[in-house]
């Protein structure tokens, strides 16, 4: 038996942030009012010091208070993010971060959820909680740092580790094939995905507020260099004409390709990136980043490659449905008649049978 | 029809066996329920196999149910059946080595054909070879019976009237027992209401059987067990599971929190995911986890945002917890988990009950790591116990694990209605002020500030204005928080974490010991759910003129502060467990007393003849007083 659950009350068209107290008119915060007072131990030149940056400097924009704030991580290097944030926030266990926040996020309607994980503590010993919490549309705005190894144990292969890569634990070169966090995100049919990259503040900060904006889940994968263990592993997407040539840069609406190249659909639906003068205008592939079927966007996101030769960027999809958070609380809501008395209880546990022993 | 003989008894034991695919359980819970409702006192024991359906007819297949209901106190589920319901050869071969000489067997001859005898290896008919002489065999072709019964009923296929035996079976059982029928056709009304034609022939099967009683000369009397004197109140029949699922309800409304339940599927345990999903209304949120792990982690979140977060399991989950639950030890949140145990290790038996978990609960996490552990006695104390867990989660902001068991989960007894309004009063106040000043005296907020009494830390849900601060699983410095990897500290707030779960030992009372005699040189004390069977062989040996003194455990950690005390004042201390002696292993650690473990993993609880034989034999080491022969 199915029941028709209808629309939740939070749900389609209400924006990620509704139910989360907002700052009195004419009232803001600065970026100094969501840095802590705790010393940042990342190491230098880390690409969390960015992120860290551009995420500091970009929650003001959202008006929101900052008590009604929460970061909740788990465990590794870009783990200990929520401590330089002066929100509420919570340093949990290894991968267990998705878990932890749909509890706190289903119990509270008022809170703005945002979870830091990277692609051991996300990918790896909390794949599980990813893919669930995405299939659910929790609205949990997840940050995944991807520096393509682990650092916080000091340099082993992480799940998206190129295969051959060396590395402490692989000195022979990884054998296991890497997860592409797009396609999983989208094949667990996350309704909000998008890639970014540390040291682009603007578009990084762009693609903050649409996840910011969207109402359920969203997985954001962010380029994180580790200058430590896996250093310049993205530095040909920081190098302007390199990047020019690589970056497919996703824009609704808008053809996918750089200024020489651009996507083609072939009949059988795969993309592949051609010379824009050899392309089939009727085959050029339009970014459609609300369509209801993710197809078109796990496509793009498999133009990928080891070398990096293609690198879509941007927000691959952002669709409307229900989140699992408002539509408990839906469901609870319309069970209630009212607050519940002693009586209400007292009812509750005689139940339906009961008989009485006079004194 | 002459109206038969009515012979008063005081108690009776009674086991419905049948196939899985029979309806047992639902024969016996309903049987329970006439009962309940006609004011004897009663225990229930529901055993079925881990299988959904096992091969028809075979032993592995064999589900039963045994209710003890008396006019006087019960305290167990009983020993050995009076009357054992066989409805086939599988479930009489299972369950006869269980029975006395003299019992009653009501066996469903229609199932003993020579396929069925042979699937369970009689040769020949147990039913013709002499080998019941020493029984009251009362042959019955129920299924055929009822399927006559039903005969007006064209539009039903034999198979469908040939599921109405297990009626048939209970009206028969009504007439024995003089029970009224009424509950059990409100009961079937409600669960047929869109089914008519199934109803009638339910109603019909069941009326049928107790018109055969009546009439057939097979039984000559009928039985009637006066109402138990029990103290005056409201009653109710009520299993463990659903007394836990209710006391976590109606705590959760004393400590105006909102309760969520985050849970994934496990035997025994998944009967309160059932009941807590089916209670909405009252607030409760509950969510299926996609694993242990996060069923647990979903708790604990919902605790952080300060909502009562539980999470139910069994011995497996629990162990997937662990990391998680030495997460809640470190943030010092409030964490309600129960483990409704099972055999194990592994999967062991996942529908037999145990209770080898205790040493799990207490130090199965990495590093010293402190949870209060309590444990229901009874059925109807799974309620009592879950506002208790609660009051202690609450008040000292510390996971508390409840450890319940099969036996308890399924098992159902008559319970004493409490008052919502009287129940112990533990309403939460969060943090809502900077509670120190910084450097520069400003106000500030010091997340592991503790409270003095309790050395409990300030519960300051996010949502609280000024009082944003970050907790996490890296040792946090005293009072501040912040992130600490200086020794001293760490060695510090290791104690602070003991000292305060010790320190729990304050509110709970005393262990209580039941001494009657007030010189008996022997304690008996157990802890859980052999509450039933220590107090039945107590009871026993003591009828044969043994002095011996009962406690029982519902504080695992921290126990009771006199438990020291009561341990050396005896000569002898016997601890029963269904495990190979863990609560044993811990007294004999912490107060250096010479215990004496009695233990046995069968699944299954107790005797209470086995434990009154033990207990005869301590006495009688220590004592010149000969005992009488046991009124059994």
């Amino acid at each position: 038996m199915t029941i028709d659950l209808g629309m939740p009350s939070g749900g389609p068209g209400a924006p990620g942030t509704a139910g989360v107290p907002r700052l009195a008119d004419g009232t803001a915060l600065t970026k100094k009012d969501f840095t802590s007072d705790q010393e940042v131990r990342w190491c230098p030149g880390c690409g969390d010091y960015a992120i860290l940056a551009a995420v500091q400097g970009f929650l003001p924009e959202l008006g929101l208070k900052r008590e009604n704030i929460v970061f909740v991580s788990g465990i590794g290097c870009s783990s200990r993010f929520p401590y330089y944030l002066d929100t509420y926030g919570m340093h949990s266990i290894h991968g267990r971060a998705p878990a932890i926040a749909t509890g706190l996020a289903a119990t509270r309607e008022d809170l703005s959820v945002w979870v830091v994980t990277g692609d051991g503590d996300a990918l790896s010993i909390g794949g599980n909680h990813l893919i669930h919490a995405l299939r659910r549309n929790v609205n949990l705005k997840i940050l995944l740092f991807n520096n393509e190894i682990y650092g916080l144990t000091k340099g082993q292969y992480s799940p998206t580790s190129h295969v051959g890569q060396v590395t402490k634990s692989t000195p022979l070169g990884s054998l296991d094939t890497p997860f592409n966090p797009v396609s999983l995100a989208l094949g667990a049919e996350a309704s909000f995905v998008a890639r970014t990259m540390d040291s682009d503040r603007q578009h990084l900060t762009s693609v903050l507020r649409a996840a910011a904006e969207h109402r359920g889940s969203a997985l954001v994968e962010i380029y994180q260099n580790c200058p430590i263990f896996n250093d310049g592993v993205f530095d040909v997407l920081k190098d302007r004409t390199e990047a020019a040539a690589r970056i497919l840069h996703l824009t609704d609406g808008e053809e996918v390709g750089t200024a020489e190249t651009v996507v083609v659909r072939d009949d059988r639906g795969s993309l592949a990136v051609v010379p824009r003068a050899e392309a089939d205008p009727t085959r050029i592939v339009r970014h459609d980043v609300a369509a209801a079927d993710p197809s078109a966007a796990f496509a793009l996101s498999r133009l990928d490659s080891p070398d990096l030769g293609h690198v879509p960027m941007g927000i691959f999809r952002n669709v409307q449905r229900p989140t699992y958070d408002d539509s408990l609380r839906d469901q609870v809501a319309s069970a209630r008649t009212g607050e519940v008395t002693d009586a209400d209880i007292d009812a509750l546990l005689a139940g339906r049978d009961t008989w009485t022993v006079g004194a | 029809m002459s109206a038969k003989l009515v012979q008063k008894l005081d108690r009776v034991v009674i086991r419905f066996a049948g196939d899985s695919g029979d309806g047992m359980q639902l024969t016996g819970d309903r049987f329970t329920s006439q009962t309940a409702l006609l004011g004897n006192d009663l225990s229930t024991l529901p055993n079925f196999p881990a299988e959904i359906r096992a091969p028809q007819g075979t032993l592995p297949g064999v589900s039963s149910f045994q209710l003890h209901f008396a006019d006087h106190n019960v305290l167990t589920p009983g020993d050995a059946p009076d009357v054992l319901v066989a409805m086939n050869p599988a479930a009489l071969k299972a369950n006869l080595r269980d029975l006395p000489r003299g019992a009653a067997i009501i066996v469903n001859t229609d199932e003993f054909t020579k396929r069925n005898l042979s699937k369970v290896g009689y040769a020949e008919s147990p039913l013709d070879d002499g080998s019941l002489d020493s029984y009251d065999v009362h042959p019955v072709a129920l299924t055929s019976i009822a399927v006559e019964a039903l005969a007006s009923f064209t539009d039903l296929t034999r198979k469908e009237k040939e599921r109405a035996k297990n009626m048939f079976a209970l009206g028969l059982l009504s007439w024995l027992y003089t029970r009224p029928m009424d509950g059990t056709e409100a009961f079937l009304k409600a669960k047929f209401a869109d089914k008519p034609e199934i109803l009638e022939a339910n109603l019909a099967a069941l009326r049928a059987g107790f018109n055969y009683g009546e009439t057939t000369e097979d039984f000559a009397v009928a039985y009637e067990v006066a109402p138990a004197t029990m103290p005056a109140g409201t009653y109710r029949n009520v299993t463990g599971n659903v007394a836990l699922s209710l006391g976590l309800v109606a705590a959760a409304h004393r400590a105006h929190l909102p309760l969520f339940l985050g849970s994934y599927p496990i035997t025994p345990a998944s009967d309160i995911l059932h009941t807590l999903a089916g209670l909405k209304r009252y607030g409760v949120a509950t969510m299926q986890a996609e694993d242990e792990i996060a069923g647990v982690g979903a708790a604990l979140g919902a605790s952080f945002g300060g909502a009562l977060g539980v999470t139910t399991t069994s011995g497996p989950g629990l162990a997937l917890k662990a990391e998680t639950i030495g997460l809640a030890v470190s943030l010092e949140l409030p964490l309600i988990v129960c483990d409704i145990q099972r055999g194990g290790p592994s999967t062991g038996l996942p529908t037999k009950t145990e209770q080898a978990d205790l040493l799990q609960a207490l130090f199965g996490r990495n590093g010293e790591s402190p949870v209060a552990v309590v444990a229901p006695a009874t059925p109807a104390d799974c309620f009592d116990i879950a506002v208790e867990a609660v009051r202690i989660a609450t008040t000292y902001r510390t996971p508390v694990i409840v450890l319940s068991d099969g036996y308890l989960a399924n098992g159902s007894e008559p319970w004493r209605l409490p008052v919502t309004s009287e129940l112990p009063d533990i309403a939460v106040e969060f943090a809502t002020e900077p509670n120190a000043v910084d450097d520069s005296g400003r106000p500030t907020f010091h997340p592991y500030l503790r409270d003095p009494e309790t050395l409990a830390r300030p519960w300051a849900i996010p949502g609280t204005p000024g009082l944003e601060h970050r907790v996490g699983g890296i040792e946090k410095a005293d009072v501040t928080g912040n992130i600490s990897y200086d020794p001293d500290n760490h060695d510090h707030m290791t104690r602070l974490r003991q000292a305060k779960i010790d320190g729990i030992a304050d509110t709970i009372g005393v262990l209580e010991v039941d001494d009657p005699s007030g010189d008996a040189d022997v304690l008996v004390l157990g802890w859980g759910s052999t509450f039933g069977p220590i107090a039945a062989g107590v009871r026993l040996a003591r009828s044969t003129g043994a002095r011996v003194a009962q406690a029982h455990l519902r504080h695992l950690n921290p126990f009771p502060a006199n438990t020291g005390e009561v341990l050396r004042s005896y000569q002898r201390v016997i601890v029963p467990e269904m495990n190979l002696g863990q609560l044993a292993m811990l007294l004999r650690a912490k107060y250096l007393v010479d215990i004496e473990s009695h233990t046995s993993v069968r699944g299954r609880p107790f005797q209470a003849g086995e434990l009154a034989d033990v207990i005869a034999t301590a006495v009688a080491s220590v004592s010149d007083v000969p005992l009488k022969e046991a009124a059994k």
